[in-house]
């Protein structure tokens, strides 16, 4: 039952975030998608043992947390909730790499390294994803997807899906909060009526899939989905996307955190 | 089930995500032809039902604990498989953007583990074939336990396959395999028996919703052998190209190769074996293992994996420790001066 709660209210706040107008919200949304792929390839292509490397991305969630003008704490929940799972398969490298290195003078095993650098991993490319739905909104990120030449079909049937997700979880939340006051103590649904419950909302769904279609019929819906105007890309979004891009490259190929610590060093020594 | 962005390589994720494309452009192409508009309303607002029932708790009889839908089988059932795998991976789009399910790279494996097996191969051929001599609802049941079980046990010999290729785990194939597999009979089981139930309410209710897509032949005339094999063609020519650009900066690519290749004898019962005591060692003895291991393995380990591991010596660690607390200072600092700039930049305009 929290679960659909924090569900509706997750969904409800990105869309609500989405809607601000802030310094990174008006960036075009074709940008941002092919900035945050840039960004999610580099951080997969780095290798197991790669923690140190992986450190400078963490300036482009914090800039754009700033810039988006967006809350940390709610968006940092998500990555919470989420990370059980990473930590679920990694923690079990610790076990099966038991291979011991020095580093700074403590010896550690190689399967910790690993599973720091899953965790990292899974951290920094779920708030990339988390940001993006942040600061664009649906239709606009949709208007991307079809410039990036994914099928018509395809968006529309997403858009619909997106659409009807709070709907139906509403449904689904009032079905079960009637079941569980009738049935107090039930932890879950009752074998018997496994097929009726959930067959019930198939036929909701059914029903109110006709009437929807009815009414996108009224309005003139023909198999076209309108996404209002956008205005082209400027030479800002090049920029952004350029600037992003090389940066993440760069700290891909250089190993920003040993170079600076070797100039660091060697400045102190001198 | 979820594959998630951490645990893949660039090279199987876009793989899969090329493969994941063709499936679907091909299944948009199939839908055209009886799909009218009408249709695309009742897609969307059936990811939005699958995506809300799989929130509901179904209480497993005998074991005091509850399990939950997935909706694969069912979308292709409700649906037919074309529809019923866009539907599926819009859905799998949405959780990966909007709720961190699985990620952006690891999208194309998700829909393809979720959705390719469950529709392309569960549905055709065992719950067709189950169906073939009419509906009722003991074949109802039957073909949805069998489709639900063996299209889930595909979908997760599949992640433990893309995971091991993609080398950023320890875990070894016949561990992972032994862990996965047996776990996804019994949500397998789990996910037949709530299809079935669903599957056969619907029927009675409205036997034209079923009835409707079971007639509109999942194939028609179009051979399989055809998809199948352009699809092997497709991952291998991708897979191959891809791995040949990333073979200038190989991260853990060879060494899963290796890793699998050389644990590819686990496929006989004596590997099974083998892996199983391995672990009733691992378990029993776990503090002599670490000398074990490096005692037999070292030399083993140190000639395989040493030129992948960066040199670590006492002066570049310590650099390392310096710099990495250097760079999250600074990124800490960039952000500060960031949100100054935009408090500011707020008050000047108010």
């Amino acid at each position: 039952m929290y679960k659909m709660i924090d569900s509706i209210s997750h969904i409800r706040l990105l869309d609500e975030l989405a809607q601000k107008e802030s310094t990174i919200h008006k960036i075009h949304p074709l940008a941002k998608v092919l900035t945050t792929l840039v960004y999610l390839l580099t951080i997969a292509s780095f290798g197991r043992y790669e923690i140190g490397g992986l450190l400078p991305h963490i300036i482009y969630p914090i800039l754009i947390f700033a810039f988006g003008e967006l809350p940390v704490a709610p968006i940092l929940k998500r990555v919470l909730i989420v990370e059980p799972v990473i930590i679920g398969i990694g923690i079990l490298n610790p076990l099966f790499d038991r291979y011991m290195v020095a580093f700074g003078g403590i010896a550690i095993s190689r399967g910790w390294v690993t599973f720091l650098s899953i965790f990292t991993k899974c951290g920094l490319t779920i708030i990339a994803s988390l940001l993006l739905v942040a600061t664009t909104e649906i239709d606009k990120l949709a208007f991307a997807l079809r410039m990036l030449r994914i099928p018509k079909i395809f968006v529309l049937q997403l858009l619909l899906t997106y659409r009807y997700i709070s709907v139906l979880l509403e449904e689904v939340y009032k079905m079960q909060r009637a079941y569980f006051l009738r049935a107090p103590g039930h932890k879950g649904i009752h074998r018997h009526v496994w097929g009726s419950f959930a067959g019930h909302l198939v036929l909701r769904t059914f029903e109110r899939a006709q009437r929807v279609y009815q009414s996108m019929s009224l309005r003139g819906f023909n198999g076209e989905y309108n996404t209002g105007t956008i205005p082209n890309i400027a030479i800002r979004d090049v920029v952004y996307m350029a600037g992003w891009s090389l940066f993440f490259i760069l700290a891909r190929i250089f190993n920003i955190p040993n170079l600076l610590g070797s100039m660091f060093i060697g400045v102190i020594n001198r | 089930m979820h594959m998630a962005d951490a645990l893949i390589s660039p090279v199987v994720g876009g793989t899969m995500l090329i493969a994941a494309a063709g499936v679907a452009a091909y299944s948009i192409k199939k839908t055209q032809f009886d799909l009218d508009e009408k249709k695309i309303p009742l897609m969307g607002v059936m990811g939005a039902f699958v995506f809300a029932a799989q929130m509901i708790n179904f209480s497993i009889p005998g074991t005091g604990s509850s399990g939950h839908l997935g909706g694969g089988m069912l979308l292709a059932i409700l649906l037919g498989p074309y529809a019923g795998f866009l539907t599926l991976a819009s859905i799998l789009l949405i959780q990966a953007l909007f709720f961190g399910d699985g990620g952006l790279l690891a999208f194309g494996c998700n829909v393809f583990n979720l959705g390719f097996y469950t529709c392309f191969i569960a549905y055709p051929f065992i719950y067709k074939w189950f169906t073939r001599k009419g509906i009722n609802s003991k074949r109802i049941f039957g073909a949805s336990m069998a489709s639900a079980i063996i299209g889930l046990q595909m979908g997760a010999f599949s992640v433990v396959l893309e995971t091991l290729l993609s080398g950023k785990t320890e875990l070894p194939f016949g561990t992972f395999v032994l862990m996965m597999q047996p776990i996804h009979l019994a949500i397998g089981a789990v996910e037949g028996l709530v299809t079935s139930a669903v599957v056969s309410f619907v029927w009675k209710a409205r036997p034209e919703i079923i009835e409707k897509t079971a007639a509109g032949k999942a194939f028609g005339n179009i051979s399989m052998k055809k998809v199948l094999s352009g699809l092997l063609i497709a991952v291998v020519l991708v897979g191959g190209v891809l791995s040949w650009f990333a073979s200038s900066n190989p991260d853990g690519l060879e060494w899963s190769m290796f890793k699998t290749a050389g644990k590819a004898e686990l496929d006989t019962p004596g590997g099974i074996h083998e892996t199983l005591s391995d672990i009733q060692d691992r378990t029993t003895l776990l503090p002599d293992y670490d000398f074990k291991a490096n005692e037999e393995s070292d030399s083993e380990i140190k000639a395989t994996e040493e030129s992948e591991w960066p040199s670590v010596n006492p002066g570049t660690s310590v650099s390392g420790i310096v710099g990495g607390t250097l760079t999250l200072a600074l990124a800490a600092l960039m952000g500060l001066i960031a949100s100054m700039i935009k408090k500011w930049k707020r008050k000047a305009t108010a």
